[in-house]
């Protein structure tokens, strides 16, 4: 594969610790291969800062693959980058000319505290599903697995809204910082299976209330949620879910 | 000290039941009295801390990530494998035992592979029933792909993100116990030393990675779900996090070390692309189901591969391996392709790739489609657009990922690939009860030996880690629980856990403390070289020996010469860094001397003095047929105990997979 240097202009917050206001500041970055991901990038800036005695960028990321959801950077404006249906750690510097200003914050989210630069608190994420996001069967309570047949549309369109890493880009691309599109995809996946239906009206208003109460905005049906996840979830899973919350409140009320 | 691997008595078959029946248990009201710590959330750690909370265990779950989701286990793609025979194509327990033995080149422990193979049908019922959306037919009944290394259609799937699924159900397990308060789950978290008393297991020293602080947390018995050790290497296709640590502080603790040497090259990754990679992205092995891996006939070749005549082409698994073709396990392929480029008929700039090839596997479900279709003349571009939507439906998510990666787009043109380090069959000892050489301390999942010998076949670490968490652990641990019911909890001001504290502390300052000139990675990296060229696809006695010299001078080296910046009581991912790396550089010496011991090859371990004329693996069974097992001696060496296995169900023979 032919490979290219650039030179680059980088803008990457910097912020001690969530108590610190935080600032941006800038860094010119040479030789950067065009074969390179974004995170290799920012490597080979931190390897050059510790060896300045300066201290390196903090920021999220574990399997590099785009699938563990750990990476998180909101690159010159857009969560994950300009590549559509990419992680961070799989945008490579093809996407970018030679001289370009790369603008790096963490997510913005009244909800995700920054701890340390782009290093963000996700946590309320893992409480929304705590508050609903499974199916109550205990370990050897199963019946054979295919004893259940499961039209191949609906596994597909489970399989399709699980496929959900859990970022957070989501939230941090919506300008009410807003958690539907995580929120509904773990609700859909349930509400297409069979295995799902017992406990599909309590999951969808348990997790709504729990999802409020972390401080998450209120969806407005944007679509800057669907139009910047990495693993594309579809929005229509936000109607779902709302067709599903009214019917379940409807019912409750009752 | 002996060693005891706790095998039941009777036939194969029927130990486990048999164990089932017998086997201690704690009533429900003790239960809630037990506390169990559980280290890592992938997989293993998910499952046994969600089952153990369901029974009613008070549980405290570890992980390093911001969040149990994230786990290794999350990237594995292919699928997982279980003894279901759905496809009615002569599967049995029986056959996935005897596949694993064989595939692990007989360097396995019988009773736990049966075992492994006796519970993998309750793995798929369990995770159906938690909503894990695996792959189905028409008819709505799951589905099933052949893997690497077996001649039957065993593996459930959900696309290429298996290992997603099935940890997000794990995952969504062990949140509902979290909600339930029976776990209470400790994210960004280190777990830096084990805590012994009496010789027993009681608990951790942690490092909250958030805040630098060390917390000590007391637990009746620790399990360690800590994941494989392949980032010895610097690249691998491992997480960026993915590390020994928990495993080695337990090591040296006293819980032996097993086949360290017995590494995982996994055929199918993208090349090294420069000095910049951070790490290796693995292609899924279910690849080789339809694509076909072949070089240039001549040496160094720099036509483009479409380009490239069908009878210039050398399909080397084909012709090698004739009943498994493209199919042969990873180890074999591995080092076909290692043998083709060292001899030059490597491809790609670097030369150290070849050719995965989708064009024949593209044309012949064109072919299927346009006949369903009743498509009787289809022009030859119209049979490449169907067989194109059907290899996007199988593979789609693959393809794009290469796609990301390398530039260059799979449909068009064949992809590249190299073997790159992958798994770990080595690790922690364990008997049949995944209890360590340390009374109540446990190892589970890729953390420990015991399944796959020397050689691990696709789709099984999944079903290793669910069948260890869900369905063994549960009833293992009750056994040694059972006589712990009159030990109240501990208080953590117990000069033990002081002590413990104190150790990871001055550890932690002396780190801090060098203030040297080069970073934590330029240690890694040098460690990963001196690994995969000496210890990496093929070993002799001269390179592993002098690997060790080496490793030991840059051990040195890097308690004098490293920098890491920061605080000790803040955020520090690079002190986080330099713990494990400090704990790699020790590891890669042990893993030299057990690959130095084994004077024979077997699975990965490929010593180059022990091949056939043909150059294929040359097991030396009268002399090696044992589990090396090393105890950490002295601070500083370590003392060999041999594990012999013996075979009573599966018959030894070599290899053979033409």
């Amino acid at each position: 594969m032919e490979h290219k240097d650039l030179s680059l202009k980088l803008k990457v917050w910097r912020q001690k610790n969530s108590k610190d206001n935080g600032h941006f500041e800038s860094y010119d970055v040479k030789g950067i291969s065009t074969e390179m991901s974004f995170l290799e990038m920012f490597d080979v800036l931190n390897e050059r800062l510790i060896n300045e005695g300066q201290e390196p960028i903090a920021f999220d990321h574990d399997c590099r693959e785009g699938i563990c959801g750990m990476c998180s950077m909101y690159i010159n404006g857009r969560p994950h980058g300009p590549w559509h249906g990419t992680t961070t750690c799989q945008l490579h510097m093809r996407a970018f000319k030679d001289g370009d200003t790369i603008v790096v914050e963490p997510w913005r989210a009244g909800a995700f505290p920054v701890i340390k630069d782009l290093t963000v608190d996700r946590s309320a994420l893992d409480r929304i599903i705590q508050s609903g996001g499974y199916i109550s069967v205990n370990t050897g309570n199963a019946q054979d697995a295919n004893s259940l047949p499961i039209p191949k549309q609906d596994a597909d369109k489970s399989f399709a809204a699980a496929t959900c890493i859990g970022c957070g880009a989501c939230v941090a691309a919506c300008k009410n910082s807003s958690a539907m599109l995580f929120l509904s995809a773990k609700v859909a996946q349930f509400a297409y299976l069979p295995q799902g239906q017992a406990e599909r009206e309590t999951r969808v208003i348990d997790m709504v209330e729990q999802m409020d109460k972390e401080g998450f905005g209120s969806c407005t049906n944007t679509g800057a949620c669907e139009a910047e996840c990495p693993k594309e979830i579809s929005i229509s899973n936000i109607a779902a879910l709302n067709k599903d919350y009214t019917l379940a409140k409807l019912k409750a009320e009752n | 000290m002996a060693i005891n691997s706790k095998i039941p008595d009777g036939a194969v078959e029927s130990k486990w039941e048999d164990y089932k029946s017998h086997v201690k248990l704690v009533n429900p009201a003790n239960k809630r009295s037990l506390e169990i710590i559980v280290i890592g959330t992938g997989l293993a750690g998910a499952s046994a801390a969600a089952t153990l909370g369901e029974l009613g265990y008070k549980v405290k779950a570890f992980c390093f990530q911001d969040s149990p989701r994230r786990a290794h286990s999350i990237a594995a793609q292919g699928g997982i494998n279980a003894a279901k025979n759905y496809q009615n194509d002569g599967d049995s327990t029986y056959r996935l035992f005897y596949d694993t033995v064989k595939g692990g080149d007989y360097r396995s422990r019988e009773a736990n592979v049966y075992r492994l193979a006796e519970v993998s049908a309750n793995i798929i019922d369990q995770c159906v029933a938690q909503g894990v959306p695996f792959a189905r037919e028409y008819g709505g009944m799951l589905s099933n792909r052949s893997f690497g290394g077996v001649q039957v259609q065993r593996t459930f799937y959900a696309a290429g993100q298996t290992g997603q699924q099935l940890l997000l159900g794990a995952y969504s397990a062990l949140e509902r116990q979290v909600a339930l308060g029976t776990v209470r789950m400790y994210s960004r978290h280190e777990m830096l030393e084990i805590v012994k008393i009496d010789g027993k297991a009681r608990g951790i020293i942690a490092r909250n990675l958030i805040t630098g602080e060390l917390e000590r947390h007391f637990g009746h018995a620790v399990l360690l779900c800590s994941g494989g050790y392949g980032n010895v290497f610097f690249l691998s296709t491992n997480a960026m996090g993915s590390n020994v640590t928990a495993a080695w502080k337990a090591h040296k603790q006293g819980a032996f070390f097993a086949n360290p040497c017995y590494t995982q090259i996994h055929p199918t990754c993208i090349p090294v692309s420069g000095d910049h990679q951070s790490k290796l992205t693995l292609m899924s092995e279910s690849l080789r189901n339809d694509g076909r891996i072949w070089v240039p006939k001549k040496q160094n070749d720099t036509r483009k591969p479409n380009d490239i005549p069908q009878e210039e082409r050398d399909y080397y698994l084909e012709r090698r391996y004739p009943a498994f073709g493209n199919l042969v396990p990873r180890d074999v392929a591995s080092r076909a392709a290692k043998e083709r480029c060292d001899a030059g008929y490597g491809v790609g700039s670097s030369k150290q790739a070849v050719y995965l090839d989708y064009a024949s596997a593209i044309e012949r479900y064109g072919h299927i489609e346009a006949n369903k279709h009743g498509i009787g003349n289809a022009s030859h571009d119209e049979i490449v657009r169907l067989g194109k939507e059907v290899v996007k439906e199988k593979y789609g998510n693959l393809f794009d990922m290469y796609e990301k990666i390398t530039g260059e787009n799979p449909y068009n043109v064949p992809m590249r690939i190299y073997p790159a380090v992958h798994y770990t069959m080595g690790g922690l000892w364990v008997d049949y009860e995944l209890m360590t050489s340390v009374p109540g301390l446990y190892a589970l999942g890729e953390a420990n030996f015991s399944d796959h010998g020397a050689n691990r076949l696709g789709a099984s670490a999944l079903m290793q880690g669910l069948a260890d968490g869900y369905f063994v652990i549960p009833y293992t641990i009750g056994n040694y629980l059972a006589d712990e019911i009159r030990t109240k909890a501990i208080p953590t001001d117990h000069q033990a856990f002081v002590d413990a504290e104190n150790s990871v502390r001055n550890r932690l300052e002396t780190l801090m403390n060098i203030k040297g000139t080069k970073s934590v990675d330029h240690f890694h990296k040098a460690l990963g070289k001196i690994m995969w060229d000496k210890c990496g696809m093929a070993r002799n006695a001269e390179g592993l020996q002098s690997a060790i010299v080496e490793i030991r001078a840059l051990r040195e080296e890097f308690w004098k010469g490293v920098r890491i910046p920061g605080e000790l009581n803040e955020f520090n991912p690079e002190l986080e860094k330099a713990g494990r790396v400090a704990d790699f550089l020790e590891l890669g010496e042990l893993m030299c001397n057990d690959a130095l011991n084994r004077n024979e090859s077997c699975g990965g371990h490929f010593r180059e003095e022990s091949q056939t004329e043909e150059g294929e693996a040359l097991r030396r069974d009268e002399e090696f047929s044992y589990v090396a097992a090393w105890e950490f001696k002295d601070g500083k060496s370590w003392e060999l105990h041999k594990e012999h296995l013996t075979f009573e169900s599966v018959k030894l023979a070599q290899r053979s997979y033409k």
